[in-house]
């Protein structure tokens, strides 16, 4: 026992201490390298604090208009989508999993597409673009719930769930693609959007992501107990006091409204999902208490380091961030298959 | 024991029969098709349209991307599949012998705009229309083996990297069409206008540093496009240069890079596409700090204009120039 939460307590430590290397590191790179010492200084400034010498002009203005908020940004997508990712393979018991299983990917890339093809979008303090994301991804996921539950009539298999979830986001991703096609001027920003868009994060869109992503984090991290006790089977979880039904029920709607409000930012972004838990298991061992907090550390720091990798790499030119994650993570995950095999 | 041969010989005959039968019938020729194909041998009567001298021009042998094209008679029944051949087209005078443009050919207005697609080509949507000569910027779908077959005559004319692409565009478009004075005509007319713009900035501008916006995730152009080598005859510096080796022509830079190179001129190519404007430029994190947006040198461009090599670049060159000058 006393082994298990000194491994938890250091693996959080480790992953805390990552996510603030790479924020500090992704903070002070970029096209304009920043010195470290100036940035604190400007950020205390800000508070009111007189300290060492702050940025000039532009500097102060591309650290807090722009780098700033998305570093910050790209951290909070990243650990949701890393833990959702584990939540969804937790509650389907699947390694499979990732947090676009149920239609969310599909129903915002069909709100995406049908905005950037129909709608006007620069309404509103963020456009309309992210709203019709979020609204489509949480559509998805309740499609694909109702499907999935009046299928199973009761007997409330996760199969089913899982089942529809693929129906609906093939039926919806075609949809997308129907609309996409017959509005080819907009190719460009649909793509662009689809492999992973962070290059217009600014303060707006990060407030209002942040009471989804709060409460989405909260009910995750409540339930990683309960998780683990759903891991050794239903029957079992209910003579242990856990109502399987609404512990599930309660985790999808948690991941998938963070999963929502991730991609309505961020566009399609993948692998963060699906890899981070996995590697989590593989160094920090299987239970869900240690596996979504060390997620969600985690996969901010994978995201904001492929961040700045998608911007430093070709600059001043941007790669697609979808890009770099399946680049880096791809071969990273099939290495770590060869060495060790599943983990649940 | 015959009467299987028999079956089988009558089965033979049958077949025989059908099989002469669409020999005969693909290989009709001359006239009028009644399936509304057309023929390799132009012998229909000549076109009604008036032009400088017609017959004498023809038959002609022009030279596109796709290589040596030979018209025998001045086309009459031409489908432009590119928005920027159809407005040279038009300027040449040929628009009479337009009979089809695909849907994004928006200018002149009096252009017949038909559904075909300019993207995804439908060779035999293309060939409903009986064209004699078919004008295209890039060939998807196998549309010049398509429309080779058929036969019908097709002049490939990709996106012009350079002025005098464009010229040679014009010119290749006024052999075609019988109307080579005219094409001349209206390449000089553009050659004059944007030297004219050019010699009307001041000395001044000349290095200032101009930012092209294709779409408001900053999607760019280099100088090594068409739009990107008019601002090199101004003399200014494109700052999606610095881009240039990895992206092909059309990097998308970051805000922070566009924020910290502060460009002096703005050029916004998504008026139409994406609805920026000035205001909303100036509205970005961090824009409102730039030379550009601080002094108002911002051109709304119009998205069309900017993205086709036709004779408007005139227009889009005295646009900038206008910009330049009003220090």
């Amino acid at each position: 026992m006393d082994v298990v939460r000194r491994q938890r307590a250091s693996a959080l430590v480790v992953a805390g201490a990552l996510l603030l290397l790479a924020v500090l590191v992704a903070t002070s790179r970029g096209v304009t390298p920043l010195p470290t010492g100036g940035i604190v200084s400007t950020l205390l400034r800000e508070v009111g604090i007189d300290v060492g010498t702050p940025l000039g002009g532009v500097d102060a203005r591309v650290l807090l208009d722009i780098r700033l908020p998305r570093v910050l940004l790209v951290a909070l997508v990243g650990g949701v989508l890393a833990l959702a990712g584990a939540s969804y393979q937790g509650v389907f018991r699947n390694p499979l999993a990732d947090p676009y299983l149920l239609g969310a990917a599909a129903g915002a890339g069909l709100g995406a597409t049908l905005v950037i093809a129909y709608a006007p979008q620069g309404v509103g303090p963020v456009g309309t673009l992210p709203i019709a994301a979020f609204v489509g991804a949480l559509a998805g996921v309740g499609l694909a719930y109702g499907l999935g539950t009046a299928a199973a009539r009761g007997q409330g298999g996760s199969a089913t769930l899982l089942l529809a979830g693929v129906a609906v986001a093939s039926f919806l991703t075609a949809l997308q693609t129907l609309v996409q096609q017959s509005n080819t001027d907009n190719l460009r920003q649909v793509y662009g959007w689809i492999l992973g868009q962070l290059g217009t994060a600014d303060w707006p869109q990060l407030v209002m992501v942040l009471p989804y992503m709060a409460v989405s984090t909260a009910v995750m991290l409540f339930s990683a107990r309960a998780l683990d006790v759903l891991a050794v089977g239903d029957d079992e979880a209910t003579t242990l006091g856990i109502r399987p039904r609404r512990v599930r029920l309660a985790v999808l709607v948690a991941a998938s409204l963070g999963t929502a409000a991730a991609v309505a930012v961020s566009g399609l972004i993948g692998f963060v999902g699906l890899v981070v838990p996995h590697v989590v298991r593989r160094l920090a061992g299987g239970s869900y208490r240690t596996v979504l907090p060390v997620s969600l550390l985690g996969g901010a720091a994978f995201l904001v380091g492929a961040d700045l990798l998608a911007r430093t790499v070709i600059a001043p030119g941007e790669l697609p961030i979808g890009v770099v994650t399946a680049f880096v993570g791809a071969p990273f995950f099939a290495a770590l298959l060869r060495v060790g095999g599943w983990s649940s | 024991m015959h009467r299987p041969s028999r079956t089988l010989s009558r089965r033979a005959a049958v077949a025989a029969v059908v099989g002469v039968a669409v020999a005969g019938l693909s290989s009709c020729g001359g006239g009028s098709s009644v399936s509304g194909l057309p023929d390799a041998t132009v012998t229909q009567s000549p076109s009604a349209s008036a032009s400088a001298s017609p017959t004498a021009a023809f038959p002609v042998t022009v030279t596109a991307a796709n290589g040596e094209v030979t018209l025998d008679e001045q086309p009459s029944r031409i489908v432009s599949l590119s928005p920027s051949a159809t407005e040279m087209l038009f300027a040449i005078g040929a628009g009479v012998q337009v009979t089809a443009v695909d849907d994004n050919s928006n200018y002149p207005a009096e252009a017949p705009k038909t559904k075909l697609s300019a993207f995804q080509p439908n060779a035999e949507a293309v060939a409903g229309y009986d064209p004699d000569l078919v004008v295209y910027s890039n060939d998807a779908n196998g549309l010049k083996a398509a429309l080779t077959k058929l036969g019908v005559p097709v002049l490939e004319l990709p996106a012009a990297v350079t002025l005098d692409d464009a010229y040679a565009q014009i010119s290749t478009l006024g052999q075609a069409t019988g109307r080579v004075d005219d094409a001349a005509k209206v390449t000089q007319e553009m050659k004059d206008r944007i030297a004219a713009a050019v010699a009307s900035v001041p000395p001044s501008a000349k290095g200032q540093k101009v930012y092209h916006e294709l779409d408001q995730t900053f999607y760019s152009v280099t100088s090594s496009t068409f739009v990107g080598s008019i601002y090199a005859q101004f003399g200014l510096t494109n700052i999606a240069d610095g881009a240039k080796d990895a992206s092909g022509g059309y990097p998308q830079l970051s805000a922070e890079y566009v924020v910290t190179q502060a460009p002096d001129l703005v050029v916004l190519a998504d008026t139409k596409c994406c609805k920026q404007s000035a205001a909303t430029l100036a509205k970005r994190p961090g824009f409102s700090g730039i030379p550009a947006v601080k002094s108002g040198r911002v051109v709304e461009g119009d998205d069309d204009i900017a993205s086709r090599w036709g004779p408007r670049v005139a227009d889009f060159a005295e646009s900038v120039a206008k910009e330049l000058s009003e220090q």
